[in-house]
């Protein structure tokens, strides 16, 4: 290996999965026995970009050098020969199986053929537990039996079986106590002063301070800044990047100003709360007006949104609609009462994705076209086409399948739904995840129209730009609560940035 | 998706147009590639009966047989697709159809005569669905456990009554169905039966709110329930629609039988199942063909009879019957990545 070249370097790296670009010309390079972070919003493409590492996903282009060396990495099992070890979010062990059986998972130690499940194997577990620091945890232990950290450290001991140079940790500390993390950064300084390198993913910006050399950060599929350094580069500059503009997005025009005065309020929110969610909230949504709730991953925005629409039951409070209270967690009620939701995970949330454009349309209006539950077939595809057309979805053809279509007209489906419906209140989770950049302004549009045209909207978006440019009053969420609430004009990136950020020990 | 394939020339105009979906041109029109190559197995099982026992394969008599058979578990199969396509598994038909066979023939109920008979076998298949459902929909049971655990329950339960013992029908209106004179222009009572069961289960799936519910929850069962369905209503409803079909089912078998037996539907969910996914039904659930379940369980019953005519034994039976359950879902495969 050349004294100068890095341990790993990615360039150029796309990967495409049907109506999403998931990595678009993405460049990593890492270093022997340096912290490297991802930084980026879910969906930004992370987990993509360590799938691809892992030997899990075959990248569309790009190519990959390994000390120098172009390779491929055409499966898993490449991978690990090559000493990159993934540790997954989600770990992958086996519960029913002892601690050493799987720390030797795939590479156990063979005596003829057979599996030994002696000394050896206990042994050495027992040893690479010891490195970890964890010498506590017993290697003939149920994996099952074991806490989520001690599985974590159980997942680092497999890695560290193989002869690793490269560790990629995929959000280790989310399931951890904060003295555990602190042995975790242990590890990491340990494995680094023996010149292994890491890959470490969070989006908990303090972790990336104390323990990261360098960060890239992702934003759609984009490396949107590489290699900066970690301890120095200013954290709104960071946020800026993770969740800010990377282009001039052009907002709409208001039509007019705000109807908030006088009016009635059609959807009010009084003190709803789930346990271990989000606090107590309280909101009113006026015909017309759309409002934002800004905020990062993990502040509860998601939840607040389904909570309001019925799919997660709240713990105390209630939601009214036009003054009359919705039966707590139903979502039939909600929809009957004219709430409508695009859900964040569109493809697992909102769409049929087996079915046609018109049946994804129609599937809450059946009623409409029905009669003693008879479809009117043509009745449908008309309501349909004239809803996809009123958004200019394209393709112009509500029969072909929506797996088909891209990400922003996929988006257009699920409010072309509502629309059919004759929804009045829309809950907007995230409407851009996925989108392209160009097909952004157009969706903006259409949501600025909808709500001129009489709807409510809440939108809850990580962009802050979004929140800002569509919403006519914002509420900053930061871990459950509401902790700023003002009209959009009179705030600004940074101000939202600032609060967002707002006591946590980086800023 | 819509692949517009014009129908191959290879002699499927002679399949059996017999319970065929109504709007068969239509069918035709948009016919795909997996529902012409079920054609296409049928008709060559049809040649090759043919050619090895030209006079009893296609003997009216022997046709008529065939129908007959496929029409106990036709219908069966149909209840089965609803509930595969909604993403579940009916794991208890054949129990439930042995269960509203001896039930629907005890002594006590065969002194109602006809509509005593019809009606205790409809309605225990539709209680056995409704328990089925019950547990499914709102007891959050897995379908898998629940309809297994009927399937132990109701095949107990059928024993218990009988005793091992077969129940001899005496109502002559019941036995009569499945005599000759009974047929309508040679078609027997029971294959009017199937055909007309298909016929509402097409429409059923294809053209009404129910059908398109039944889609979304097994396509996504999620996006179904944010959609505003009724998830688990759909799920009790379907559940109930297999329990209906299993007690149509047994009545059909009462009167081919002539008598009730706790043995009776052996096996029936593996062959529905297996008829159900051959014709193109996503185990998974989120699309479901009911031409394609028919053209399935007519495949299977053909198979079953030309290897019966060549006094075959049924073990061979059973290894052809496995292959062709792998080589459909094999071309499936294929076809489904290509298009």
């Amino acid at each position: 290996m050349a004294p100068d070249s890095p341990l790993l370097s990615m360039s150029g790296i796309t990967k495409s999965f049907p109506g999403v670009r998931a990595l678009d010309g993405v460049d990593l390079d890492v270093q022997a026995g340096e912290v490297h972070c991802l930084l980026g919003q879910n969906g930004a493409g992370k987990s993509t970009l360590i799938k691809v590492l892992a030997g899990a996903h075959q990248p569309d282009t790009g190519t990959i050098h390994w000390r120098g060396e172009p390779v491929t990495l055409r499966s898993p099992i490449a991978a690990m020969r090559l000493g990159i070890a993934t540790i997954y979010q989600e770990l992958d062990l086996v519960e029913h199986l002892s601690v050493a059986e799987n720390v030797h998972l795939g590479h156990e130690p063979t005596a003829v053929g057979f599996v030994v499940r002696g000394k050896a194997a206990r042994a050495s577990t027992a040893a690479l537990l010891r490195r970890l620091g964890h010498p506590e945890i017993d290697p003939a232990h149920l994996v099952g039996e074991l806490s989520a950290a001690q599985q974590q450290i159980v997942s680092m001991a497999r890695a560290l079986s193989h002869d690793v140079r490269l560790i990629v940790m995929d959000e280790p500390s989310a399931a951890l106590d904060p003295d555990e993390v602190d042995n975790l950064f242990r590890i990491v300084g340990d494995l680094t002063a023996e010149g292994v390198a890491v890959v470490y993913i969070s989006h908990r910006l303090e972790e990336i301070r104390r323990i990261g050399d360098r960060v890239t950060v992702l934003k759609d599929g984009r490396a949107v800044a590489g290699g900066l350094p970690a301890k120095s580069t200013p954290t709104r500059e960071v946020v800026a990047l993770m969740t800010g503009r990377n282009v001039e997005y052009v907002f709409p025009e208001r039509a007019g100003s705000a109807s908030t005065n006088g009016g009635k309020p059609l959807l009010e929110v009084q003190g709803l709360t789930r346990q271990g969610e989000f606090e107590p909230l309280d909101l009113s949504l006026h015909p017309g007006e759309i409002v934002g709730l800004a905020g990062l991953v993990g502040s509860g925005r998601s939840e607040i949104l389904e909570t309001i629409y019925g799919a997660r039951k709240p713990t105390a409070g209630q939601v009214l609609v036009d003054g009359r209270a919705l039966k707590p967690g139903s979502v039939r009620a909600a929809v009957r009462a004219g709430l409508g939701l695009a859900p964040e995970e569109r493809k697992a949330q909102a769409l049929l994705m087996l079915e046609s454009v018109t049946r994804n349309v129609s599937v809450s209006s059946m009623s409409r076209f029905s009669r003693g539950g008879w479809i009117d077939r043509g009745a449908e595809r008309g309501a349909a086409r004239a809803a996809t057309r009123e958004l200019s979805l394209r393709p112009d053809n509500p029969s072909v399948p929506v797996r088909t279509l891209s990400g922003g007209n996929q988006q257009k489906a699920v409010l072309a739904r509502w629309l059919l419906r004759g929804c009045r209140v829309l809950l907007l989770d995230e409407p851009t995840r996925g989108v392209d950049v160009g097909a952004r302004a157009e969706l903006y549009a259409v949501v600025r129209r909808l709500a001129d045209e009489g709807l409510a909207v809440l939108l809850v978006s990580s962009e802050v730009p979004e929140v800002l440019g569509l919403a006519d009053r914002v509420l900053v969420l930061r871990e459950g609560r509401v902790v700023h609430t003002a009209p959009a004009h009179e705030l600004d990136e940074h101000r939202v940035l600032d609060l967002v950020m707002e006591g946590s020990p980086a800023s | 998706m819509t692949q517009h394939v014009s129908p191959p020339r290879d002699g499927t105009g002679k399949t059996a147009p017999v319970a065929q979906p109504p709007s068969w041109r239509g069918v035709l029109a948009r016919a795909d590639v997996r529902t012409l190559s079920l054609l296409g197995v049928l008709a060559a099982l049809i040649l090759i009966g043919g050619i090895t026992k030209p006079d009893e394969f296609l003997d009216t008599r022997n046709l008529q047989l065939v129908l007959t058979q496929a029409s106990v578990i036709g219908v069966v199969t149909v209840g089965m697709t609803f509930v595969i396509t909604s993403g579940g598994i009916d794991l208890s038909v054949g129990a439930i159809v042995a269960l509203a066979s001896v039930w629907a023939t005890t002594v006590a109920t065969q002194e109602y005569g006809f509509a005593g008979i019809l009606f205790t076998a409809v309605l225990v298949g539709v209680g056995c669905g409704l328990v089925n459902g019950l547990l499914i929909a709102y007891g959050a049971m897995v379908p898998f456990i629940a309809t297994l655990a009927m399937l132990a329950s109701a095949r107990g339960l059928a024993l218990q009554i009988t005793d091992g013992r077969t129940q001899i029908v005496t109502i002559s209106s019941v036995l009569d169905l499945g005599e000759r004179d009974a047929y309508v222009l040679g078609v027997p009572p029971l294959v009017m039966v199937f055909a007309v069961v298909t016929i509402i289960g097409w429409l059923v799936l294809n053209r009404t709110t129910f059908g398109r519910r039944t889609v979304a929850v097994g396509g996504n069962a999620e996006a179904a329930r944010l959609a505003g369905i009724d998830v688990r209503r759909q799920r009790l409803y379907l559940y109930l629609l297999s329990g209906l079909c299993c007690g149509i089912a047994a009545f059909l078998l009462i009167i081919l039988s002539g008598s009730g037996q706790n043995t009776n539907g052996n096996l029936y969910e593996l062959d529905a199942i297996a008829a159900a996914i051959i014709g193109g039904t996503l185990l998974t659930g989120g699309r479901g063909t009911i031409t394609g379940s028919v053209l399935g369980v007519l495949i299977f019953t053909t198979i079953t009879n030309i290897f019966a005519l060549n006094n075959l034994q049924s073990d061979v039976q059973q290894i052809a019957k496995g292959a062709i359950i792998v080589a459909a879902v094999l071309v499936q495969r294929r076809t489904a990545s290509t298009t």
